[in-house]
């Protein structure tokens, strides 16, 4: 019972200790309590108590971090909240160690009380069972007095004698288990004394004597016992058991205990018990009970003088008091370790021990009275436990366990704050950290463009001073480091221009144009800025644009050309032999045609070079993983177009071990590079960056020795249908007007290599000529004869004119004899200067004329236009000439505005670009250039000198911008209807400064007035032509 | 015929020396090139323009030198006009004056132009012969 009671109580305290780790718990973090701790807690108190532990650890863990969050917004500061903690950790502390204490104290008490009851209920049985066996006892007794009444007074001659009495006692013993012996003593006068002694044959004997002179137990002899003096009356001793027979023909009256309880027995009429005393012949402590025998049956209510005169004698049953309760104890339960005490208390204050010894030391007593029957005589039983109480092992082990608990909960919440507090600091630290390097990074860009900008503006005065100590009075020595010192400034300011660029593409602030041009004119354009390189080196370059692509898109022009630049200038640097060659496909005809493609790997490359695979460049591109792309040719007008650029080149390729580091900032591949090749590593991470902002990728595949590939994609828009009519009419009107002359004539290229026939067949398709590949001349000879119709032109690459130079002029012959009216002009193909002219001294009566590589339409062209003498130009194929053209090609038919107060610069520039072609108007004033560049005009684009007397440059274009924006704004309201002004949405003619003050007129300064570029004085063509094409 | 062939050598000698005395510069020959079909007088009238807009201009560098204290901004002002002229057409050594004459106005030295002034004056001389001589070459 008791085991239950304390596993029902450790239950309840754990379950206090449960309900206080959730309080704590919900303190730290309400939402989480909320949010699933109070399920948890339902289902913990109910389940097992092992699982919530787990449970509960992982909760605390994996909520760390929310509680650091809350933390921040339950307490304001972290000071109050962290003195806050303490707080409650201390207070948390000091209940726990408090609870424990009274858990301990609750339990002791509650085994204390436990002790006591376990004695009380032991002692009271052990109580009732002594009272309940005396009382069997004293009955009996009682009903022997009732026995010897009837049969030895009651008849007569007397039905007793000692030997009958014996008999009987010994063989009822066992109703009287508690006493030792009965007799009966017969009350005789004294002036019965003498008969009575007649007739028993023994003197009545005393007992005075025997109680003061006590012999031995086995020489006791009654018969030395002194006979009774004389009395008023005696109460001998007639019958006795054998146990005590000792006793017979003593007198009970001579006794002093015996005398008290007989006189008090005959009186009362009840059994009477003495005093606990020495037994006469035992020595053992007993008591003596005794009941008066009545000669006649007396009234319930009869006097004690009647009772007196009614007296016929006494018996007296012995308790064994010692022996009687030790039998009973070993009766009841010998386990049992209790101390029994049996006292008579009739005298309070001295109370006479009948059983027991003091040998038991545990302060805890019990005691319940005993009543024996007896009114006038008190009885009362005192139990102890033989030993002392044991420690309250259960008590001190729970309220132990409940404080190391308590503790431990304790420690992790202090380490969880202390956590929590480290992490915050932590944090507060990282972030100022963070702030900090932010700081860094910003200041650093900010220094970069200041410091850029700062070096450019100086540079730009170098670089004037250069220009205008060029046109000085120099020797040749002079001029040439003149000439150098300009180039390195330029160098210096192109690399400037460069980290500007990266500066912003870092900081965010690049952001792409969306305007429409022409990719193939761009491609050209690049081409021609590089064919001089690679003229000079023997490199053969081409550029081969898919049909596919569209005329127009729409997207950065600028940012395009800055990317295929960059990647063109890096394969130029370093390709010493062989051939670059950029492709521009659409992504969706790349992966068409991915499986068929498969020559490319084989040596059929443009030069016959091996080149690296192109098509591991892209492989890693995620435009060919998704499927979304699939979508069938044509796309739609608006639909974004996906063009993938290659630039692949036979040079030295990249280590294996500087790829992955190519697109970082100037990163190059070793210290030597940028020695011999110079750079700064910075155009190709530039380069990505504008790919990425172009939503494209790119990749690259190169091999040592072999050469790179580097491809990217960019997304453009479709320009083909723009809305913008009145620009993609004028372009197509003055493309188709270089190309009208050629339209419909029939041409052969003689190139065994099917790729670079390809390019040679594009460029020529390019100006409306039917081309036919073949591969060598022998074919070019019989399809002349045969073929209906007529061919007007034959190119003829210039590997295959070498190789076999008796065929080549053997054909030559043929051809001008061919039957044709007009026989067909015989073209070469050369790629490098040096080979032109080795050639021009060997066979120059044969000698075709020459087309230079790269190949260009415009350039095709020109050849084609001089040679077959349609045109009256000046027929040398010299660089200006090259660009004069391309000039030409820009700036025919347009309508230019120039403004200068100086007549003769006036007209300088007036005849310089008319010269190309353009219509050129003057005004002489910025007022005046202000009117006629109020919209709706028909100006192409506008050449304002800077100085001018009354408004200057910056004042007018200013002027004029601010009127645009209005223009602007009020066609975008539907104020002014579009139509009203010439169909052009946005207005914005540009403005280009024209000055000959190089230093003053910085390029900044003219930006920030909304002139978009500048030309210096005098107009050099190859300034001009890159100024306009900015805007075509 | 062949007193105009006598003519056109003179004037191609004479062109080539005032390249080689450094009068002229690449412009001109650009300026020549600008000559075609379609515009064949361009360089006479250019040059007539130049001549004529000189004139004035020198005539009133030579008001404004008289006056005293100097201006140096008019003078700057006209040097520049000047100068820009002479830059287009490709007269390169009167360029060079006149950067060095703007150079002195802007730092206010007057006395730099008295000395520059001789030099100044007769350079203007074979110019005109040159110019008209160039004129004469265009009309022939």
């Amino acid at each position: 019972m008791s085991l239950f009671h304390v596993i029902g109580f450790g239950l309840k305290a754990g379950q206090l200790i449960w309900m206080s780790c959730w309080w704590i718990v919900s303190v730290i973090s309400m939402n989480w309590f909320i949010n699933g701790g109070l399920m948890d807690a339902k289902t913990g108190l109910l389940g097992g108590d092992g699982k919530i532990s787990l449970n509960w650890r992982e909760k605390v863990s994996g909520k760390i971090s929310k509680i650091q969050h809350q933390y921040d917004h339950l307490f304001g500061s972290k000071k109050i909240s962290n003195a806050l903690w303490r707080k409650l950790l201390y207070t948390w502390v000091l209940c726990a160690t408090m609870f424990s204490l009274w858990i301990f104290l609750y339990m002791s008490s509650q085994a204390i009380e436990k002790r006591k009851e376990t004695l009380a209920s032991m002692c009271d049985e052990r109580a009732r069972m002594l009272q309940d066996q005396f009382n069997v006892s004293m009955n009996h007794v009682q009903a022997m007095s009732i026995l010897i009444s009837t049969f030895h007074h009651g008849k007569s001659p007397s039905a007793i004698d000692q030997i009958t009495f014996a008999r009987y006692t010994n063989r009822t013993a066992f109703e009287r288990p508690l006493t030792s012996g009965v007799a009966y003593a017969v009350r005789v006068l004294h002036s019965e004394r003498a008969e009575f002694e007649k007739q028993q044959g023994r003197p009545i004997r005393r007992m005075d004597t025997l109680e003061q002179n006590p012999v031995h137990k086995d020489d006791f002899d009654p018969e030395v016992l002194e006979p009774s003096p004389i009395q008023e009356e005696y109460a001998p001793v007639i019958f006795a058991q054998d146990t005590i027979s000792h006793v017979i023909s003593i007198d009970l009256l001579s006794g002093k205990e015996d005398r008290e309880n007989v006189l008090l027995a005959r009186a009362s009429g009840k059994g009477v018990l003495t005093a606990p005393f020495r037994l006469i012949k035992t020595k053992r402590l007993g008591v003596i009970l005794t009941f008066a025998v009545y000669k006649i049956d007396l009234p319930s209510n009869a006097t004690p003088d009647e009772r007196i005169q009614a007296t016929a004698g006494y018996i007296g049953g012995v308790f064994h008091i010692q022996s009687l309760v030790e039998k009973l104890l070993q009766q009841l339960a010998s386990k049992q370790n209790i101390v029994v005490n049996v006292l008579d208390t009739t005298n309070q204050s001295h109370p006479i021990s009948m059983y027991g010894s003091d040998e038991a030391d545990d302060a805890l007593e019990y005691v319940s009275t005993l009543n024996f029957g007896d009114p006038f005589r008190k009885h009362e039983m005192r139990c102890r436990f033989k030993q002392k109480p044991p420690w309250p092992w259960l008590a001190i082990t729970t309220a132990y366990g409940f404080l190391v608990i308590a503790m431990l909960i304790g420690h992790i919440f202090y380490a969880t704050v202390n956590r929590i507090a480290k992490v915050e600091d932590d944090y507060h630290k990282m972030m100022e950290l963070k702030k900090r390097a932010e700081a860094a990074d910003v200041a650093k860009s900010q220094f970069l463009a200041t410091v850029s900008h700062e070096i450019r503006t100086p540079m730009n005065g170098v670089l004037g001073m250069l220009h205008m100590l060029m046109h000085t009075d120099l020797d040749v020595t002079q001029q040439d480091y003149v000439r150098t010192a300009q180039a390195s400034g330029k160098a210096l300011v192109s690399l400037i221009n460069e980290v500007l660029d990266q500066a912003k593409i870092e900081s965010g602030k690049l952001e792409l144009e969306a305007v429409q041009f022409d990719l193939r004119a761009i491609l050209d354009d690049v081409l021609s800025l590089f064919s001089g390189k690679s003229q000079e080196k023997g490199v053969e370059l081409a550029v081969f644009i898919s049909d596919r692509v569209p005329e127009k898109l729409i997207g950065d022009p600028g940012r395009f050309r800055q990317i295929i630049t960059n990647l063109m200038g890096n394969s130029i640097k370093f390709t010493e032999k062989g051939h670059i060659f950029v492709t521009v496909h659409l992504a969706q005809e790349v992966m068409d045609s991915l499986d068929v493609e498969t020559e490319s790997s084989s040596k059929n490359t443009l030069s016959g070079f091996q080149v690296a695979e192109r098509r591991l460049s892209w492989a890693k591109f995620k435009t060919f993983s998704q499927e979304e792309h699939v979508r069938p040719y044509p796309s739609s007008t608006y639909d974004p177009i996906i063009l993938i650029v290659s630039v692949e080149d036979t040079g030295v390729g990249i280590p294996f071990e500087a790829q992955s580091r190519v697109f970082t900032p100037f990163m190059q591949v070793g210290p030597s590079i940028s020695r011999t090749h110079g750079g700064t590593g910075i155009g190709l991470s530039i380069s990505k960056c504008l790919v990425e902002l172009m939503n494209g990728e790119i990749g690259f595949v190169s091999i040592p020795n072999v050469g790179s590939t580097f491809t990217f994609t960019a997304v453009f828009n479709n320009g083909c249908s723009n809305l913008n009519e009145y620009t993609s009419q004028q372009m197509n009107n003055q493309s188709n007007s270089a190309n009208l002359e050629f339209e419909g004539m029939n041409a052969v290229v003689v190139d065994p290599r099917s790729v670079r026939a390809k390019v040679s067949k594009y460029h020529v398709q390019r100006l409306g000529i039917q081309v036919e590949i073949v591969s060598d001349l022998n074919q070019v000879l019989s399809s002349l004869k045969s073929r209906n119709p007529r061919i007007d032109m034959v190119l003829v690459e210039e590997e295959v004119w070498n190789n076999d130079s008796d065929l080549s002029v053997l054909s030559v012959d043929q051809l001008r004899r061919s039957d044709q009216k007009v026989p067909p002009k015989l073209f070469r193909l050369a790629k490098s200067i040096s080979s032109t002219r080795s050639d021009n001294v060997t066979s120059d009566a044969h000698s075709p004329a020459v087309i230079m590589k790269p190949l260009r339409a415009s350039m095709v062209a020109a050849s084609l236009q001089r040679t077959m003498g349609n045109v009256g130009n000046k027929g040398n194929c010299r660089n200006g000439e090259v660009s004069r053209l391309s000039l030409q090609h820009l700036l025919l038919g347009r309508k230019i505005l120039i403004v200068d107060d100086n007549k003769v610069n006036l007209k300088v520039a007036a005849g310089a670009l008319k010269r190309y072609g353009a219509e050129v108007v003057c005004a002489e004033s910025g007022k005046e250039a202000i009117s006629l560049l109020t919209p709706p005009h028909s100006f192409y684009a506008c050449f304002m000198d800077i100085q001018m007397p009354g408004m200057d440059g910056f004042e007018a274009t200013k002027t004029i911008r601010d009127m645009e924006k209005s223009v602007n704004r009020k066609i975008k309201l539907g104020e002014v209807s579009a139509e009203a002004h010439g169909n052009v949405l946005n207005w914005h003619v540009p403005i280009l400064a024209m000055t000959a003050d190089v230093i003053h007129a910085t390029h900044e300064q003219c930006m920030k007035c909304g002139m978009d570029g500048y030309v210096s004085k005098p107009f050099e063509a190859e300034q001009l032509y890159r100024e306009v094409s900015r805007f075509s | 015929m062949e007193r105009n062939n006598q003519l056109q050598r003179q004037v191609a000698l004479m062109r080539q020396s005032l390249f080689d005395q450094g009068y002229l510069d690449e412009q001109f020959v650009q300026l020549e090139e600008l000559q075609d079909d379609t515009n064949p007088n361009f360089v006479e009238e250019v040059v007539t323009l130049y001549y004529r807009d000189s004139a004035r201009l020198i005539a009133s560098i030579e008001q404004a030198l008289d006056k005293s204290p100097l201006d140096f901004n008019k003078l700057d002002s006209y040097m520049h006009q000047f100068k820009g002229s002479s830059s287009s057409i490709g007269g390169r050594k009167v360029k060079t004056e006149c950067s060095q004459f703007r150079e002195y106005c802007r730092t206010g030295n007057g006395e730099g132009w008295q000395d520059k002034q001789g030099p100044e004056v007769q350079l203007l001389a074979p110019h005109r012969k040159k110019k008209r001589d160039s004129a004469h070459n265009s009309f022939c």
